[in-house]
């Protein structure tokens, strides 16, 4: 299993390596420069600045240039937030994008399998009917719908929550429920769909026959055949969820990264760019690797080959 | 001879889109200690339906017990409540199904699927039920269980993996044992394995054993008395003998002449025509006139009751009526019942019944 993993590492290395490298060129194909966007420079400012910030090297160079930094950890100084490194930039707005990420996604997964359990028991009742109809609202209506909502009578009319920033606990509620609908939709549709499937097995008749209680069905021999899709589904959208969501980050006014992302793309910040591609690459690989060690651990006949049981 | 079991005018319905699917209308039978009592008939004749039952393993809703009742140890199994049978389920009844690739939890350790009834029935620790799980891995002739007691199903072959099935049945010793088919799904030589094996268990622990089958070389092997299924009703039933050497209905008279063996090669298989009757609409009278060229006028009319023919055998044909014409098995029936003499079949069973 650790050479497993260690090997996993290696491509992931490997990968970000290509990713650096393909994202890097195809910002240099891009048209335009960062110190064009708003202010009106004159053309020596202009090389002033480039040379400054080694723009005016041939673009190989700039390639061995960016690599040598990024091994060591620097990933360049922002052009638009007045020289801020950028690796200050991610460290002090990804810990809130995670944040909030991390909290809609407990909180969907767990919401979202608690009613897909019930409706796949309570296959074709009300409480199925009920769960269905949650479900489409949650994939089918966007969350800043939710938010705005929210927003409105929590916030406006009823005053129990703040509507916006990001100052506390109690910032993040409102946030992180409209971030939360669509995971515990989805959550509940696979776990529903996958549970009826698991509990209409021959193993669960097998477990009957043996005198198991409805919760031992349920929980023993039921949910973990039923995990493995939701985990599949899951993974990609806690990456997702955890690496900033643009609008609900808007609409909060939260400082996360997903608002910092798009004001990088739409001023050519090429550091920052590739630094949060960098990140969120990272971080999707990190969770892969995260979701086939779990796949073993749900599942004895994925386990990986040279693996201990 | 003790009954352990004993069977009443059950009547199972399934509720569909459809409308009522009678899937068992009627059957009564009784099973006695130490027994093995097989049930044949071909697919969907009920025989898998009316086992279940006994657990009250039918998924309901759709399935119920519309009537009948099912009488064990004093109790009416078909009036008990879910709670109250699954202290009876695994603990004195216990099923043995038909595939063993898919009845086994492929994510649980053989050892826990095992342990879980001990623990639940017989209130033992984790240490205990794991020895005992061990004990009944060796009885079912599984080699090193210690270390396969910690694997899960996908490290068994079939035959192995029906083993370990037969030792979840067998973990709390169970007073009735049934057996769904529990060879279709392996290959020649490991059905013989795992027959063997059953009788060998049933010696020692002196279970009773409902075996549901549909081959009637399995049934000449293993049982005791044979109960013959069509369209949701006993038809005939009787001792091995009486049923392979005096088969009294038109019915098992086609089982018996469809059943290849390896001494009758000049002889065709003759097939039963036409297919057993939709179960949404039974149809008045006999279920198997239509398929039956014995079948008489009233046969359209009446359902026939069950005929005695000798206190242990019953069959459900006006043949056996004293109004009725003669008429003999087929030809080609009666020289495989001669051949079922030479061969013996059943006799295995012959010293050892009492």
């Amino acid at each position: 299993m650790a050479r497993y993993i260690l090997q996993r590492l290696g491509y992931m290395l490997l990968t970000l390596f290509l990713i650096a490298t393909f994202s890097f060129f195809l910002m240099k194909m891009l048209p335009g420069s960062p110190m064009k966007a708003e202010e009106k420079l004159s053309e020596a400012q202009l090389e002033i600045l480039y040379e400054k910030y080694n723009l005016d090297d041939p673009v190989p160079v700039q390639y061995i240039n960016y690599l040598g930094n990024l091994v060591q950890g620097d990933l360049g100084v922002s052009f638009q937030l007045n020289n801020q490194p950028v690796t200050d930039l991610l460290a002090s707005r990804i810990p809130v994008s995670a944040h909030l990420g991390f909290q809609a996604m407990i909180l969907g997964t767990i919401l979202g399998m608690l009613l897909g359990l019930v409706a796949a028991v309570r296959n074709n009742s009300w409480i199925d009917y009920t769960s269905n109809v949650i479900s489409v609202i949650g994939i089918s209506i966007p969350s800043f719908i939710f938010a705005g909502l929210l927003q409105y009578f929590v916030g406006v009319k009823l005053g129990l929550l703040p509507i916006a920033f990001w100052e506390g606990f109690k910032h993040t509620i409102m946030p992180t429920i409209a971030l939360a609908i669509f995971p515990l939709a989805i959550a509940a549709r696979f776990l529903r769909t996958e549970m009826i499937e698991v509990l209409g097995s021959d193993y669960i008749v097998t477990a009957r026959a043996k005198g198991v209680t409805k919760g031992g069905i349920m929980f023993k021999h039921g949910l973990r055949n039923a995990l493995i899709p939701l985990v599949t589904v899951m993974g990609p959208m806690a990456v997702s969820l955890m690496t900033g969501t643009l609008v609900i980050e808007q609409i909060f006014s939260i400082p996360g990264i997903g608002e910092q992302f798009v004001t990088s793309v739409t001023t050519n910040d090429f550091p920052v760019i590739m630094g949060t591609t960098l990140f969120f690459a990272f971080f999707f690989i990190l969770i892969i690797l995260v979701i086939d060690i779990l796949y073993g651990i749900i599942d004895p006949r994925i386990r990986l080959a040279g693996g201990k049981d | 001879m003790e009954k352990i079991l004993e069977v009443n005018d059950l009547h199972i319905s399934f509720d569909t889109y459809g409308g009522e699917v009678k899937a068992v209308r009627g059957v009564t039978f009784d099973l006695k200690k130490g027994e093995t009592l097989a049930i044949v008939g071909e697919s969907g004749s009920g025989k898998s339906v009316t086992t279940r039952a006994l657990a009250r393993l039918i998924p309901s809703p759709p399935g119920r017990i519309k009537q009948g009742e099912i009488l064990f140890d004093g109790k009416d199994l078909a009036k008990l409540k879910e709670k109250e049978m699954q202290q009876i389920r695994g603990k004195d009844i216990s099923t043995i199904f038909q595939d063993p690739m898919t009845s086994l939890n492929p994510t649980m350790k053989i050892g826990n699927q095992i342990m879980e009834g001990l623990i639940k029935h017989q209130k033992m620790s984790r240490a205990q039920a794991k020895s005992r799980a061990i004990e009944l891995l060796e009885l079912v002739g599984l080699p090193n269980p210690t270390e396969r007691i910690n694997q899960y199903p996908h490290q068994f072959s079939g035959g192995q993996r029906q083993r370990v099935v037969i030792a979840i049945a067998l973990a709390c010793n169970p007073k009735i044992l049934i057996a769904d088919e529990p060879t279709t799904a392996l290959d020649v030589t490991i059905q013989a394995q795992i027959l063997e094996l059953m009788k060998d268990i049933q010696k020692k622990t002196e279970s009773s054993i409902i075996f549901i089958t549909h081959d009637l070389g399995v049934v000449a092997n293993v049982a005791d008395r044979v109960a013959v299924m069509y369209a949701g009703k006993i038809v005939e039933i009787g001792t091995v003998d009486e049923i392979f050497y005096n088969p009294k209905h038109p019915y098992t008279w086609g089982l018996l002449g469809s059943m290849p063996t390896l001494d009758s090669t000049e002889d065709s298989l003759i097939a039963i025509p036409g297919s057993p009757p939709d179960m949404l609409k039974p149809p008045k009278g006999d279920a198997f006139a239509p398929r039956n060229e014995y079948a008489l006028e009233i046969d359209k009319e009446m359902e026939p009751p069950m005929f005695k023919v000798s206190d242990t055998h019953y069959a459900a044909t006006w043949l056996l009526h004293e109004y009725a014409p003669d008429i003999e098995p087929p030809e080609a029936v009666k020289r495989r019942m001669k051949g079922f003499a030479q061969t013996g079949a059943g006799e295995s069973k012959e010293g050892e019944r009492p």
